[in-house]
């Protein structure tokens, strides 16, 4: 337990000392909400659609969580760079706790990021009436379970990759099309159904729909199978990337 | 009785045989030296003893436990310090320490007072709580030393632990590693370039050049054997006089094994 937990700590620590990285992924959700929330809300609401803010701020909190889940999990690539992984991997303590460790720290972190966007949002202008004290805890809930997913998965790829180069890779290839194929930015119905196929196996797309559930009501999938397809995925991916980090060699 | 034995372990990346078919075993209580030219071996070696590197064939057993099958149970049985930097540069000297304690289950007042004792033999004290980031590339060296004696293992692997630190720093930590091996019965598995050091406190020494292990004795009988009169001119005459380029590291040959595969 407490090798888990200073792993956990050491991630916090790491995450609380950078200020840039905390400033810089700030920047791009609070761009997303002003130019995207204002500048399409007129056209969404003569839509029909409603208030294009409450839409869209679930969304690019789980846009948040997503870059710095996946980054924190990304950071082995650093650690292996720098040298630390060794001092973790030599340890007599089993991977799988380094493992669980590591993604707790990066799911703590990414929290934190989900969170501060949504202050962010309620700064300007997102005010959803369905929300309470009790339907923020569930959206807490979700944003956790996203969290764990994608430092889990971050984990898992950058155990297969011993450089740098292959981060460019990661986000155009999987991170971009994760969030904007995801519902985060539109709604799902009514969609071509090549787009529709894509945004049903995406993973972040249960995600985005239970968290937007939870602050605004606004909802496609129902509470169930979002938190049975993010809990389900959530405990491969963490099997997957237990695995893959056990067989990491220096 | 042998703490460690490694029986004809060969480690290939791709054409390139790092380390061809070596034995050797190490006594409980010993200070061996395992000494060579850069790029003989010696690191893929420590590697693969400290579990870090399958070998592609061969056996070791550390304390009686397979590192490749029984990973858990060998790292228990050991602590390293390494070759190149492997500290966190976004932590305090202190906080490395500390999360090096709980990582091999020291118990909290111990590890108190040893870091306290270490961190002032390395001189570092002083400076326990500032980011590691901020410091030359010595007194990471040092700090690094100070982590690796933090926990009482089996058996220490000191992979060239005092390169580039000054006689007296190198004089106070030989003396407390000396000091351990004589206390707890702790074995000392280590590499160096100074052969004086090894001169001093190995009591055997292997001598690997090419992969191969090429000369094994005490200081004493090597010297004899070559006709030397110090260890350095035995290590000369055994290993010649050729000047080695460092050679790349096992992730380098595999990222070069990658590259022809068309992986990257």
């Amino acid at each position: 337990m407490q090798a888990i937990y200073i792993i956990w700590l050491r991630q916090l620590k790491r995450y609380l000392r950078s200020k840039s990285r905390i400033v810089g992924s700030l920047g791009q959700p609070l761009l997303f909400l002003v130019a995207l929330g204002f500048g399409l809300g007129p056209i969404f609401q003569k839509a029909g659609g409603g208030n294009y803010l409450d839409f869209l701020a679930p969304g690019v909190i789980a846009m948040g969580i997503l870059f710095t889940a996946l980054f924190s999990g990304v950071e082995i690539i650093w650690d292996r760079q720098f040298g630390f992984l060794k001092e973790t991997l030599v340890a007599p303590v089993s991977r799988l706790k380094i493992m669980i460790g590591r993604t707790l720290g990066g799911a703590t972190v990414a929290m934190i990021q989900g969170v501060v966007v949504f202050v962010l949002a309620f700064l300007i202008g997102f005010r959803p009436e369905y929300l309470t004290v009790g339907t923020f805890f569930l959206a807490l809930v979700f944003m956790f379970l996203i969290a764990v997913l994608f430092t889990a998965l971050g984990t898992a790829i950058a155990s297969q990759l011993d450089d740098m180069q292959g981060f460019q890779l990661i986000m155009n290839f999987v991170v971009m099309p994760l969030f904007f194929l995801s519902g985060a930015l539109f709604p799902t119905e009514g969609l071509p159904s090549g787009i529709a196929l894509v945004v049903k196996i995406n993973p972040l797309s249960y995600g985005v729909d239970g968290l937007r559930h939870a602050l605004t009501g606004i909802a496609s999938f129902g509470f169930g199978i979002d938190f049975g397809v993010l809990a389900g995925i959530t405990a491969l991916l963490v099997v997957l990337g237990s695995y893959l980090f056990s067989k990491i060699q220096i | 009785m042998d703490i460690i034995s490694v029986k004809n372990l060969t480690k290939k990346f791709g054409d390139f045989i790092a380390v061809d078919g070596i034995s050797f075993a190490v006594e409980k209580g010993e200070i061996f030296a395992f000494l060579g030219p850069n790029g003989a071996g010696k690191s893929t070696t420590i590697k693969m003893l400290t579990t870090i590197l399958s070998p592609t064939s061969g056996e070791i057993l550390l304390d009686g436990h397979n590192p490749l099958h029984d990973a858990l149970q060998a790292r228990k049985s050991f602590g390293i310090v390494f070759q190149d930097p492997s500290l966190d540069d976004e932590l305090t000297a202190y906080e490395n320490i500390e999360f090096h304690g709980v990582l091999y289950g020291v118990p909290r007042e111990t590890g108190k007072q040893r870091a306290e004792q270490l961190l002032k033999i390395v001189e570092l004290w002083d400076r326990k709580d500032e980011l590691v980031k901020n410091f030359s590339g010595g007194m990471k060296r040092r700090l690094e030393i100070a982590r690796g004696l933090l926990h009482h293992p089996k058996i220490l692997f000191l992979d060239e632990p005092t390169q580039g630190l000054d006689p007296q720093t190198r004089n106070h930590i030989w003396s407390y590693i000396q000091d351990l091996n004589k206390k707890e019965g702790i074995t000392i598995f280590f590499t160096t370039h100074y052969m004086e050091e090894a001169e001093k406190v190995a009591g055997r020494v292997d001598v690997i050049d090419h992969g191969h292990i090429v000369a094994e004795g005490t200081p004493e009988e090597l010297k004899k054997k070559t006709n030397a009169a110090s260890l350095e001119e035995a290590f000369l005459s055994l290993t010649g006089h050729d000047i080695r380029d460092e050679s790349a590291s096992g992730t380098d040959h595999m990222r070069t094994m990658g590259r022809a595969w068309g992986r990257h």
